[in-house]
């Protein structure tokens, strides 16, 4: 058992490499990606090997969740956004398969460092300027400057957007990473407190009951988020008004 | 299994996908399901704080580093700080609004998609 709150987001060595003389060490969160992506793999793979007409339990999970984000992509990013519907669907699946095996006991959600939330935020923010300007070429520029504002305030108004347009990855990796750092540290707090009180440990424990069921909406909601804000981002740069 | 006296599950089955496409059109052209819009204002609520948050953190990280690289300490940073803060408000107002996280405005005739 841990002894500080957050010695759960430790990582952990499990081999080592040296690559370069960077440290590329195959760790925890390494560990809990690849089962991510071998669940992720299995739960699709194994959901469409009968593709029965009337869908089993399983299928139709597989179904619901590519229906879900088709519709997402659709209904946000419009018709020529489903171009990218696979790239939106990987991170989805991703980052909510990511934030719920975080949530077995013992296990460890890479979805908490910062690090990781970044790279796939970076990934998203790269991805998405280059869909701009390969659609739109120089055009693109026209983004910082809003159609029919005065040019009088371009000097006020072309950095407000630059900065408004650089926050993106920023505030889409901290937003992630928080939540489901935050969430995980509460629980482990309260269930200090159920040990540390005896018989009144009751009443964290009645908190941490609920605090379950919150992260597990947090985790479902956080990787909706997520993805919709990479469908909003993929509008702006296929639509550029 | 004798399969003869079962109904052709296949029968009708494109007039009933058309009509199901039909009525999802219709709800999408409402303006969305009530069902919907409660995960919609979970989603939204926490997206606003951050979102004036980072405007702030990536300006002053860019003050800074100016600062640093044109030994013009603090004075940029003072500046980003305020664009900071109207970028900030600006991506709030833009979520809040409905309009995306669009830097650039859109007309009227296309606001009020959300």
């Amino acid at each position: 058992m841990a002894e500080s709150p957050l010695e759960q987001f430790k990582i952990e060595r499990i081999a080592e490499f040296h690559i370069g003389g960077y440290d590329a060490s195959f760790t925890n969160s390494s560990l809990l990606m690849v089962i991510a992506v071998v669940a992720i793999t299995a739960f699709l793979v194994l959901g469409s090997a009968k593709s029965a007409l009337v869908p089993g339990r399983w299928q139709s999970m597989a179904e619901l969740a590519y229906e879900f984000i088709a519709n997402m992509v659709h209904e946000n990013a419009g018709t020529a956004g489903m171009k990218y519907f696979p790239w939106v669907f990987t991170i989805f699946m991703f980052v909510l398969f990511g934030n719920v095996l975080g949530m077995i006991p013992y296990s460890f959600t890479f979805t908490s460092h910062i690090v990781v939330t970044f790279a796939l935020a970076a990934m998203v923010f790269i991805t998405v300027t280059l869909v701009a300007l390969f659609r739109h070429g120089l055009h693109f520029f026209s983004f910082f400057f809003p159609h029919g504002a005065p040019v009088a305030m371009a000097p006020l108004i072309v950095p407000i957007e630059i900065l408004s347009y650089l926050s993106r990855p920023i505030s889409l990796s901290i937003r992630l990473f928080a939540n489901m750092m935050a969430g995980h540290t509460m629980l482990f707090v309260f269930g200090t407190f159920t040990v540390a009180l005896g018989v009144f440990g009751i009443a964290p424990f009645a908190v941490n009951v609920a605090l379950i069921l919150f992260e597990f909406l947090v985790a479902v909601l956080q990787a909706y988020v997520f993805t919709i804000l990479t469908c909003l981002y993929l509008k702006d740069a296929i639509e550029l008004h | 299994m004798p399969n003869s006296d079962k109904p052709d599950p296949l029968e009708g089955l494109a007039a009933r996908i058309a009509e199901a496409k039909g009525r999802r059109r219709t709800r999408s052209e409402e303006g969305g399901n009530r069902d919907e819009s409660t995960g919609r204002f979970m989603s939204m609520a926490m997206r606003i704080g951050v979102e004036l948050v980072a405007a702030l953190v990536v300006a002053m990280g860019a003050g800074w580093l100016l600062d640093r690289w044109l030994g013009t300490r603090p004075w940029l940073m003072i500046v980003f700080f305020f664009l900071g803060s109207a970028a900030g408000i600006m991506n709030v107002y833009r979520a809040v609004n409905g309009l995306g996280l669009a830097a650039g405005y859109k007309r009227p005739d296309e606001e009020g998609r959300e």
